[in-house]
C-alpha cells in the first residue's frame, strides 16, 4: 500500500512542479498515472519510488511514514520499489554487461549468490538471449537495452513497480512485450503497478484505474 | 494514388539499395537488403518497422552520411542525381538542406544549445539562398519561421528556453529553408506526447500538401516505429522488417480494411492498445545473422517448408501471405 499525501515536489526554491497532490496505490492494484509532457507526471514518480525528497507533504508505505530518501532511504523501504525509466540509454552504465546491468542491485544488497539463478529466470521471462546477455548497452537496441532495464527492477522481487513511460521510445511490439512481463510478473507476486504515462489508450488498456493528472491538482 | 495511373514522375526512385557494414573479422552486416520504392510529388510514404531494422540506416543512405565502413549497392535517383554514388562535393552543395531537408529524430539535439533559433535561421537561410544583407535575412528567417509556425516572439530564444513541440518546429523551420522537394523525417515523434504527436504529423502533412517551387508539391519520407503517426498522414506505407521491406501497400487499406497482407505487418498492428496488445512472439534476427530464407520465419504463425527459401519479390515478400478471403474469414 502506498499512500501520497499532498506531496508538494519541485527542484527550485518556491518553484514547485507538483504541488499539493494526492494519490493512493492499494496493494497489487495497477494505477495508471495520464499527464502531457512536463507536467509534473514524472516527479510525482520519482517521489513515489523515493527518488526525490518532496518539499511537503507525507509519504506512507504500508502505513508507515516515509522519512528519508534517496540512498539515505532504509534498504528494505528503498528494495520495495522496481523502477523502469523512459530513457533506457540514460539509466543504463554504458560499461556493464546487461548480465551485470541486471545483477547490480543483487550485488548492491550483498546478494550477489543468486546472480546466476535469478539471470537464468529473468533472461526468458523479458525475452533476453543468452547471447545479448554479454553485450554492453551499445551493442543492442533500444527495446533489448529496455528488456533488461525491466529485469533489472524485477531481480529483488519488489512489491511495488513504478513505470515512468516505459514504452514512449519503443515499437509497438517491443511495448506489448514489455506490458505482458510486468503484467505476468504481477500475476505471480501481486505485486502494485504505478504507471506513467500521456499515452491513454496504452494506460487504459494496462491498468485497472487510471487517472488524469488534471484531476490531482 | 495507384502507381499505374500516376504520370508525375517521382521525386525520389529507390531501386535495389543495399547496405552492408564490413565489421573486423570479415563479418558483415546486411543493414538494408534491397530496397525498392518510389515517393512521388505531393506524397507521404512512412517506413514503419520495429527500432534496430535498418530504418535509419536507409535513411543515411539517402544523405550520404554512412560511416566509412558501410559499402552501398543499387541507386537511389533524386532528380537525375544518384545519391548513392554522388561525391561528398555534391551531397554537401547541392543535397543536403537544397534537394532533401532533413527534419532530425530530436531536434533538441540538433540545434545549437549556444545560439538563438533567429540566428540559427539567418545562417541556414544565407548558406542556402541567394538572400544577403542583414535585414533581408531577419525577414526571410522570420518567414521561414512563420511557415513552421514557430512563433516570431521565440526566435530569440535559445534551444533549452523552447518546449519539445517548439523545438521541433524550429528544426522544421530549418528543414524547410532550402525549398527541397523531398523532406526526410526520421523518426520526427520519438519521445513527445499524444497531442504533439499530432500536431507535427499534421504540420508534416500540410508541408507535403502546399505546393513547393512548380506548384507541385512536396515529397515526404517519414521514418518511423509510431504506427498511430503514420496512420496519421501517410498515403503508403512500406513495412520494414530485418533490413527488407516487406511490405508496401496503400495506407487506407494497410490501417483499415483488408488490413496488412505480410503477416509481419499484422503483427505489428496486433500489438497497438486499442487492438489485441500481444507482442510478436520472439524477437528480431541479427542483422549479422539473417537467414537464407525469410528472416521472419521464426516467429510466423504461418511459416511452412517453403520458407526457408527466400521469399518471392514483388509489393508483398511472403510465401504464404494474407489474402483479402482470410480476413473475411
Amino acid at each position: 500500500m502506498l499512500e501520497l499525501r499532498s506531496i508538494t515536489a519541485g527542484y527550485a526554491r518556491n518553484a514547485p512542479v507538483v504541488r499539493d497532490v494526492s494519490l493512493t496505490v492499494a496493494p497489487g492494484e495497477s494505477v495508471g498515472l495520464l499527464g502531457p509532457s512536463g507536467c509534473g507526471k514524472s516527479t510525482l514518480a520519482r517521489v513515489a519510488a523515493l527518488l526525490h525528497r518532496p518539499d511537503s507533504g507525507t509519504l506512507l508505505l504500508d502505513g508507515e511514514p516515509v522519512r528519508r530518501w534517496r540512498h539515505r532511504a532504509p534498504r528494505e523501504k528503498r528494495t520495495a520499489f522496481g523502477v523502469v525509466f523512459q530513457q533506457a540509454r540514460l539509466s543504463a552504465d554504458p560499461r556493464l554487461p546487461l548480465t551485470d546491468l541486471i545483477a547490480e542491485p543483487l550485488r548492491a544488497t550483498g546478494r550477489g549468490d543468486e546472480v546466476p539463478g535469478r539471470i537464468a529466470e529473468l533472461a526468458p521471462v523479458v525475452g533476453l538471449t543468452s547471447d545479448l546477455l554479454t553485450r554492453r548497452p551499445h551493442e543492442v537496441s533500444d527495446g533489448q537495452l529496455q528488456r533488461a532495464c525491466l529485469a533489472r527492477a524485477l531481480v529483488l522481487r519488489p512489491r511495488l513497480l513504478v513505470c515512468d513511460e516505459m514504452t514512449a521510445m519503443l515499437d509497438a511490439s517491443t511495448a506489448a512485450a514489455l506490458v505482458a512481463a510486468v503484467e505476468d510478473y504481477r500475476a505471480a507476486t501481486g505485486a502494485a503497478l504505478l504507471a506513467v504515462g500521456h499515452d491513454r489508450t496504452l494506460l487504459r488498456r494496462w491498468c485497472d484505474r487510471t487517472v488524469a493528472w488534471d484531476s490531482l491538482i | 494514388m495507384s502507381a499505374g495511373l500516376d504520370v508525375t514522375p517521382p521525386v525520389l526512385s529507390v531501386r535495389g539499395l543495399s547496405v552492408r557494414f564490413l565489421m573486423p573479422g570479415g563479418r558483415r552486416v546486411a543493414a538494408v537488403t534491397d530496397a525498392r520504392f518510389d515517393v512521388a510529388p505531393g506524397e507521404c510514404l512512412a517506413l514503419i518497422g520495429e527500432s534496430g531494422c535498418g530504418k535509419s540506416v536507409l535513411a543515411s543512405a539517402l544523405l550520404g552520411l554512412l560511416p566509412g565502413n558501410a559499402r552501398t549497392a543499387g541507386s537511389a535517383l533524386l532528380g537525375g542525381l544518384d545519391l548513392l554514388t554522388a561525391d561528398e562535393r555534391t551531397l554537401a552543395r547541392t543535397v543536403r538542406g537544397r534537394l532533401i531537408g532533413l527534419v532530425p529524430q530530436s531536434p533538441a539535439a540538433h540545434l545549437t544549445p549556444v545560439r538563438t533559433v533567429r540566428s540559427q535561421l539567418e545562417e541556414t537561410v544565407a548558406a542556402l539562398t541567394a538572400t544577403r544583407g542583414r535585414a533581408a535575412l531577419r525577414a526571410a528567417a522570420e518567414a521561414a519561421a512563420e511557415r513552421a509556425a514557430f512563433p516570431a516572439d521565440h526566435l530569440d530564444r535559445h534551444p533549452h528556453q523552447l518546449s519539445g513541440g517548439l523545438a521541433q518546429r524550429a528544426a522544421t523551420a530549418l528543414a524547410l529553408v532550402g525549398d527541397a522537394p523531398l523532406l526526410l523525417a526520421d523518426e520526427p515523434t520519438t519521445g513527445l506526447d499524444r497531442d504533439l504527436v499530432d500536431r507535427t504529423a499534421d504540420e508534416l502533412r500540410r508541408h507535403v500538401d502546399e505546393p513547393g517551387e512548380g506548384g507541385r508539391g512536396r515529397a515526404l519520407l517519414m521514418i518511423t516505429h509510431d504506427l498511430a503517426a503514420a496512420e496519421r498522414i501517410a498515403d503508403r506505407v512500406a513495412v520494414m522488417y530485418a533490413g527488407r521491406i516487406v511490405e508496401l501497400a496503400d495506407a487506407a487499406a494497410f490501417f483499415g480494411s483488408p488490413g496488412p497482407r505480410h503477416p509481419y505487418s499484422r503483427g505489428l498492428l496486433q500489438a497497438l492498445p486499442d487492438r489485441a496488445f500481444t507482442p510478436i512472439p520472439g524477437m528480431p534476427p541479427e542483422l549479422g545473422d539473417l537467414p537464407d530464407g525469410c528472416a521472419f520465419a521464426a516467429r510466423c504463425d504461418r511459416a511452412t517448408d517453403a520458407c526457408a527459401a527466400p521469399p518471392p519479390p514483388g509489393t508483398v515478400a511472403c510465401h504464404h501471405p494474407h489474402v483479402p478471403e482470410d480476413v473475411r474469414a
